[in-house]
């Protein structure tokens, strides 16, 4: 009986859901397009030879992770407006995101750069290549290979946090879920529609991720 | 901005509402962890199955999604929990499935031979774990560990959305009143930088007393 109250009313508000599952996805699309050189960049620039481009890039990628999602958020969407910069709800969570993102993915990009062999820097060095050039045409070619599985997993847990951008009313999942729990007092029905379609794009995605995972052989 | 270190002292009251969610939600995990660990290392299929669900829905959620469902779902049904409790329990189930996956990395790190050797002298289960397999699994538990509860920290302000009155949930409350965003929340940035310092330090030493009372104790 209330397994049967509880999903009565999914069919008619799947189409909402998925149009805020669509919006969660373009999130996601945004903050992979602004995030991922973001991320590549800070990492450049952690393993850069001046010390004043690696402080920068250190203190920018600490303040990306020692402050909540959430906190950026709100810092960009109410605070910028005080600096009279007036951003939409979603370009605001596009850029508080991307920036943590970047700055998570930015530790698995350097140690993708660091596992690149030391013999691969001397033989540009000794075929007269400057560091742009070696970084660009010999190392990052091969560390963005062995950086695909994990920096795929962090996609993972920033697609999910993309609900986070409820709180600045961006229509995605988990906002059309509230208001229509709202509308409809059935909270736990809708909340767990929500769940389902979350859980829908993140188990497959981890799965395939373990497989690539594991399947990678030796690079070569 | 000369309005920051005011609004650093503001927001100290949300501070511990944010040290409850983070070690209420770290204590619940760390304990929930063990029997999913031991359930996912299980010789029987059903447990690990179990316990593989467990960990995958509990990530394939977000969480802020849970502390919804416990604090709005719940009530649906007339199970009506405070805020505070909802967020506690949600971040608790939540820990509870990551840190198993640190447990188990953790307990896979010892080698076989090992758990074969203790075997062989005769020890029982429990002291295999207490004496033999915990000690050493211990070292590859901690960072990870310590690493998810400074996570923890900056993930308790999604409890802010359920209303509980922590340092994010503050800072919005300052907002709404006073339209000084910028400022208010650069000082929640500063609380949170502040924090997570003495809570790694906490960290380092509560994984050595661990490790010293495990190891040589």
């Amino acid at each position: 009986m209330i397994a049967a109250s509880l999903i009565e009313r999914w069919p008619e508000w799947l189409s909402p859901l998925l149009g805020g599952l669509g919006t969660s996805l373009q999130l996601t699309a945004a903050f992979l397009v602004i995030g991922l050189p973001l991320g590549l960049g800070f990492a450049v620039m952690l393993s850069a030879q001046r010390r004043l481009v690696r402080a920068v890039a250190v203190a920018a990628v600490e303040l990306g992770r020692a402050v909540p999602v959430l906190v950026l958020l709100y810092l960009v969407y109410f605070g910028l407006p005080e600096a009279d910069i007036r951003l939409s709800a979603f370009v605001s969570a596009t850029i508080a995101i991307s920036f943590s993102f970047a700055a998570y993915t930015s530790e698995v990009f350097k140690a993708g750069i660091a596992a690149v062999g030391s013999g691969q820097r001397e033989a540009s060095q000794a075929l007269g290549l400057t560091h742009p050039q070696e970084m660009r045409l010999v190392v990052l070619p091969q560390a963005v290979r062995i950086v695909i599985p994990p920096i795929l997993g962090w996609v993972v847990i920033f697609f999910q946090a993309t609900s986070l951008a409820f709180a600045i009313a961006v229509p995605e999942l988990l906002n059309e879920a509230y208001t229509i729990g709202s509308s409809t007092f059935r909270f736990l029905s809708v909340l767990l529609l929500a769940a389902l379609l979350y859980a829908a794009v993140s188990i497959p995605a981890s799965l395939a991720i373990d497989h690539l995972d594991r399947r990678r052989g030796p690079l070569t | 901005m000369s309005a920051v270190p005011e609004y650093v002292l503001r927001l100290l009251p949300g501070v511990q509402f944010t040290l409850i969610l983070t070690f209420g939600g770290f204590g619940i995990g760390a304990v929930l962890a063990v029997p999913v660990a031991a359930a996912r290392r299980s010789r029987r299929r059903v447990l690990r199955l179990l316990a593989i669900s467990y960990v995958e829905t509990l990530r394939g959620v977000p969480p802020i999604a849970w502390l919804f469902l416990l604090y709005f779902g719940l009530a649906q049904v007339d199970i009506r929990l405070s805020s505070l409790t909802a967020g506690v329990l949600g971040l608790g189930l939540i820990a509870g499935a990551y840190l198993s996956e640190i447990y188990r990395a953790g307990l896979r790190a010892v080698p076989h031979g090992q758990l074969d050797a203790a075997r062989a002298v005769g020890l029982g289960t429990a002291r295999i774990y207490r004496h033999v397999i915990g000690p050493q699994a211990i070292v590859t538990i901690v960072p990870p560990a310590a690493a998810f509860l400074i996570g923890l920290l900056k993930d308790s302000a999604i409890a802010s959305l359920i209303g509980v009155p922590e340092v994010t949930g503050l800072s919005l409350r300052f907002t709404q009143r006073e339209f000084e965003g910028l400022a208010i929340f650069t000082a929640a940035g500063i609380v949170y930088f502040a924090l997570s310092v003495p809570l790694a330090t906490f960290a380092r030493w509560a994984g050595t007393r661990l490790t010293a009372r495990l190891v040589f104790g």
